[in-house]
């Protein structure tokens, strides 16, 4: 029963400081993947956001269902994993209601009061170094696996790195290049 | 009321069930759904939800869905509006991750997902850039990102304590930038 109240309290967290939407929340769950709870681990993190950015709805409403249903999986079974996810997105959320319900009230007076948008012209860079620092350790263990640089791995990588900077190509649904990288993984056997 | 949060919950779970990608890419079906089809806002107050969405903390579209709930039908209206928007996630995210743990083990099912990793390792990257991009616009906030950097990388600071540091520096430079500019 600790696990999920630990999973509506980690969320929780997250929803309450992950500022910035999705991608912000991404450190956060970096920071869960190598913490003693033993939910998921590193290289798990990098298939939930696979799916958590080629199935519908929000990305971070996504990771946390995911996120929790893998931690009340692993130790309650499927049941476990259903009440987790659902647990992981209620924590994820009810800052956000709670948030939103008091300011919206004041909302002018919110947007254009100095402090609060200081505060953001603060946050934002910081977000942005965090959200690079935990895609950097979501990288490292799938390019460097098992002692070795996976070269095929990073040689796609790479590659659809560079093409997703064509105009063109940029527009597409990020669930092409997940199957694409799925066809090329079975393909090359990697 | 009860039909009115019916609605509410309907509406945005909709909106949760086929939109991908979250954020930016929900503003268009926000707007056909909410200000067009319901008018239950004009176009500029999503706007507006949507820019403080984009400051508070949260999902972004969690924040907009609680936002118009709250303004249609109070605190509940914003409870029934976040169902909505989450329950598809949640039905959707469940089946798939029940499918693949069983799958899991299967060879092809791993190659495949090496594969797909190293896609995400791109849109990751690409994430990144889009948000210095967006967020690096001057040099304080050049200066916060390489202290945000250096305390990630060299000392392990957890991230609750970066974005309230950078809370903080954002005040203070914005006080003194203030006071020199009068």
């Amino acid at each position: 029963m600790m696990t999920f109240l630990h999973l509506f309290i980690e969320f929780f967290k997250i929803g309450l400081f992950a500022v910035g939407g999705g991608p912000a929340t991404i450190p956060f769950l970096q920071d869960l993947a190598r913490s003693d709870y033993g939910w998921f681990n590193p290289e798990e993190l990098g298939v939930m956001i696979a799916i958590a950015e080629s199935t519908p709805g929000p990305i971070g409403v996504n990771m946390a269902t995911y996120a929790g249903y893998h931690a009340g999986l692993s130790e309650f079974g499927i049941i476990g994993g259903v009440f987790g996810g659902i647990t992981a997105t209620m924590g994820l959320v009810t800052p956000s209601v709670i948030v939103v319900v008091i300011i919206a009230g004041f909302l002018k007076a919110f947007k254009e009061n100095e402090y609060v948008k200081g505060a953001f012209s603060g946050i934002r860079p910081v977000v942005t170094a965090l959200v690079a620092f935990a895609v950097f350790g979501i990288i490292k263990p799938i390019f460097y696996a098992n002692g070795a640089f996976a070269i095929p791995v990073i040689a796609i990588s790479v590659v659809v790195f560079a093409l997703m900077f064509i105009k063109k190509l940029k527009k597409l649904h990020p669930a092409f290049w997940l199957a694409l990288g799925a066809v090329a993984g079975i393909l090359l056997k990697l | 009321m009860f039909k009115k949060l019916f609605s509410l919950f309907l509406t945005f779970a909709k909106i949760g069930g086929i939109t991908f990608g979250g954020g930016l890419t929900m503003l268009p079906l926000l707007t056909r759904e909410i200000v067009q089809k319901k008018k239950w806002v004009t176009e500029e107050e999503l706007l507006d939800y949507y820019a403080v969405g984009q400051c508070t903390p949260g999902i972004i579209a969690v924040n907009t869905a609680t936002f118009i709930g709250y303004y249609q039908a109070g605190v509940l209206g914003g409870i029934f509006a976040t169902l909505g928007m989450v329950a598809p996630s949640i039905v959707i995210i469940t089946i798939i991750a029940s499918v693949l743990q069983s799958f899991m083990d299967y060879p092809i099912v791993a190659s495949a997902l090496t594969g797909i990793n190293a896609i995400v390792c791109a849109l990751l990257a690409h994430t990144v850039i889009t948000l210095g991009r967006k967020s690096l616009v001057n040099m304080i906030s050049v200066v916060l990102f390489i202290i945000g950097l250096i305390a990630c990388f060299v000392f392990d600071v957890t991230p609750i304590l970066l974005v309230i540091f950078g809370g903080i520096v954002g005040i203070v430079y914005n006080k003194i930038k203030g006071v020199k500019v009068k």
